[in-house]
């Protein structure tokens, strides 16, 4: 190290050993970001591995229900949020239809997510936000709903209802 | 198309003058001598960098208070894809930051380039690694389990024993009185609010010097030609970082981060262990004893600082060569191997039960699911030490078959007939007759059925306090009353989830006399030894929720 020596100008030394530097920069730098990057992307896009499948929650006694006048009804459901299984209120709009089928709809309007109830003088369901009508199957009526109100899975045991997972509808766009 | 580029790029140049600024950055001249011995303050820097991100993205996952913080961290560690190597990776960064830091320091340090006119450099340079230990003091707290807790009471006294600031001090960091959620919403608030902002100021300040008195020169530098930052130092930089991030990275891969219990402020029986590179400051805390404690605590490292702050100021000579700063070598050379010693003494006086209580709750915790019954074959299989001829997966002798493979697995009947006299099952077998009882046979068979080549490892990694919790768990037959992963009796309250109902002593003290903490309870009252009470204790918080 300690000895003097006069270091010749760098500029001759030709542009090989340079761009093996820059491309080896470039390189080392480009694996470093990959190997942050994607498992930082994984990390956040991936969603966390599968809990126990949902149980059914039973709601109510439909027996009295009267054919084609829904009702709203809460029940309480856990629901697994992040690090934390939360027992929280919940509530569906369930219609017995004229041949004593059931079906629940989840509470939510399917444009923008707003609680919409059931207008007994029009027959439909309205969602105040953006006026979105849904007829009583759940098809779109009018307004900016993208698609018809999505289903709970049912289930009946006696006349007691049972609800399931949250589904889209069975039927296509309307 | 490259018209546009170069379009573009004018019209940015011209608005904002970065690509000039990159390139006066970039090309800036620096000494003919500059070499690899230079590259430590970009890798400490990039380190700073994946912390920050790495950081970033575990706030992402987190909840920081106390309860929350622990659960969501396991979330982080046993739910989301890569979450264990994002802890990883900030865990085994923050150490090798400390690493880093100090060699940067002991370069420069040797070298003797915080001489004149690069003392602010230095000093802004030392209170950089004061902030860097900073860092791993507050984030300790965050995991919140056993170790995060114990470990700040102790750094939360020390701080109150400062003479004259130390109350304030631990009113400060919410130390009063007990370790809880103020302390650790402060602590929180520095390591992610406080610390980052000050400490990006002082590296921008940092190199703002190193690049307003240039890079150090060595003798005889000034008759050389200077060389470009960039490419050739660059590159040297460049690799540096990335064989530092390549270790990091395999350390965030290979070596598991611990994850204990939830901490538990009644746990009498634990031992506290300061982070490795605090070690050699708690091993110096011992040398000093009764009210010369604080000059072990506070007044020596105090005084350590201000000496590091303060050598510019002591060392005014000219720059010489690294090989003729032979008293800076010498120095160097005690302060390692004080460190070392002092760490040394450390880690040997460590009692093995301050390693061995420790249970990962981050890992597989299938024996966490067995039943009472299970868990207590657990103890008998040790008792018994069956791995002494069978292999369990690779683990234990092959005299005999391998546990884990199913094809020996017969039923519950046939085992314990086995047990009691093999010859008769298995005509010719070396194996000795099992002396335990039907009931014990039947717990160890019903261990034996439970376990396969998966949770071998898992089954292995019980807890001793575990088996011998189950082993009176099932003696005093608490199952006739009490449920425990869905096997036993609906009298008495379920206990999985027991952690999150009661406080440890309040167990305790029920066993003792369970009137007297829920009046109207039916539960007889049980003597059990100390030891016995922790294990079961310990047992029954263990379990799931």
């Amino acid at each position: 190290m300690g000895n003097v020596q006069i270091v010749p100008p760098r500029e001759g030394e030709g542009t090989s050993r340079r761009n093996f530097y820059v491309v080896a920069i470039y390189g080392l730098w480009g694996a470093i970001s990959a190997a942050l990057g994607l498992p930082a992307l994984v990390y956040l896009l991936f969603p966390p591995k599968a809990k126990k499948g949902e149980e059914w929650i039973e709601v109510g006694d439909i027996g009295r229900l009267a054919p084609l006048s829904p009702v709203e009804l809460t029940f309480r459901r856990t629901r697994v949020d992040g690090w934390k299984v939360i027992s929280e209120k919940s509530t569906a709009w369930v219609v017995k239809t004229a041949d004593n089928q059931v079906t629940a709809f989840g509470p939510q309007c399917t444009h923008l997510g707003c609680a919409y109830h059931w207008e007994d003088a029009k027959g439909q369901f309205l969602c105040p936000c953006h006026t979105s009508l849904f007829s009583i199957d759940g098809k779109v009526a009018a307004g900016p709903a993208p698609r018809p109100l999505d289903r709970y899975q049912t289930k009946l045991n006696g006349s007691k209802l049972l609800l399931g997972k949250l589904q889209g509808s069975p039927e296509k766009k309307s | 198309m490259r018209r546009r580029i170069r379009g573009v790029n004018e019209w940015v140049e011209h608005r904002t003058g970065i690509q000039s600024a990159v390139r006066q950055f970039l090309y800036e001249e620096i000494p003919a001598s500059s070499g690899w011995h230079q590259v430590f303050g970009s890798v400490a820097m990039f380190l700073f960098m994946v912390q920050a991100f790495t950081g970033a993205l575990l706030a992402f996952n987190y909840a920081p208070t106390p309860g929350d913080a622990y659960n969501s961290l396991r979330y982080i560690l046993t739910e989301l894809t890569g979450g264990r190597l994002m802890r990883g990776l900030h865990h085994w960064g923050a150490s090798m930051i400390v690493v880093v830091v100090v060699l940067h320091m002991v370069q420069v340090f040797l070298y003797g380039a915080y001489k004149k006119p690069r003392e602010a450099t230095w000093m802004v340079g030392v209170v950089l690694l004061l902030l860097t230990l900073a860092y791993g003091l507050t984030g300790y707290l965050l995991p919140w389990d056993n170790r995060a807790y114990w470990g700040t009471v102790v750094t939360t006294q020390i701080a109150g024993q400062a003479p004259v600031l130390g109350p304030y001090l631990s009113r400060l960091l919410g130390g009063e009185g007990a370790i809880g959620v103020v302390t650790f919403a402060r602590f929180y608030g520095l390591h992610v609010l406080l610390l980052p902002p000050a400490t990006i100021f002082l590296i921008v300040l940092h190199v703002f010097l190193v690049r307003k008195h240039g890079v150090a020169p060595l003798p005889g530098d000034e008759l050389k030609a200077k060389q470009k930052f960039y490419p050739q130092q660059v590159f040297k930089d460049t690799v540096a970082i990335f064989i530092a991030f390549a270790i990091l990275f395999m350390m965030a891969v290979a070596v598991r981060v611990p994850l204990e219990q939830l901490a538990d402020p009644t746990d009498t029986s634990y031992i506290p262990r300061p982070e490795w590179y605090f070690l050699f400051l708690f091993q110096t805390l011992k040398l000093f004893s009764g009210p010369l404690e604080v000059v072990g605590s506070v007044v020596l490292p105090g005084l350590a600082v201000l000496l590091l702050i303060l050598v510019p100021f002591i060392d005014r000579g000219q720059m010489v060569k690294v090989t003729r700063r032979t008293v800076a070598l010498a120095f160097v050379l005690l302060a390692a191997i004080g460190w070392g010693g002092l760490t040394a003494a450390a880690v040997r006086s460590t009692p093995k039960e301050a390693l061995a209580a420790a249970v990962d709750y981050s890992g597989p915790t299938d024996w966490m699911q067995l039943s009472p019954e299970e868990m207590v074959g657990i103890a008998y299989f040790r008792q018994e030490n069956c791995v002494s001829c069978h292999a369990i997966g690779d683990q234990g002798k092959a005299v005999g078959p391998d546990l884990t493979k199913a094809s020996i697995h017969k039923d519950a009947a046939w085992m314990i007939q086995h047990f009691k006299r093999p010859s008769a099952m298995r005509p010719g077998t070396s194996m000795p007759p099992i002396q335990l009882t039907d009931a014990q046979l039947n717990s160890l068979a019903a261990f034996l059925l439970k376990l396969n080549e998966k949770n071998a490892t898992a089954l292995d990694n019980a807890p001793d306090f575990a088996a011998q919790g189950a082993l009176l768990y099932q003696t005093n037959r608490c199952g006739a009353c009490h449920l425990v992963n869905g096997g036993g009796m609906k009298i008495g309250p379920p206990l999985n989830g027991l952690s999150k109902r009661q406080s440890r002593s309040w167990v305790e003290d029920h066993f003792a006399d369970p009137r007297k903490m829920a009046p109207g309870s039916i539960m007889p009252s049980y003597k059990l030894a100390p030891k016995d009470l922790e294990n079961l204790t310990s047992y029954l918080f263990a379990l799931p929720d």
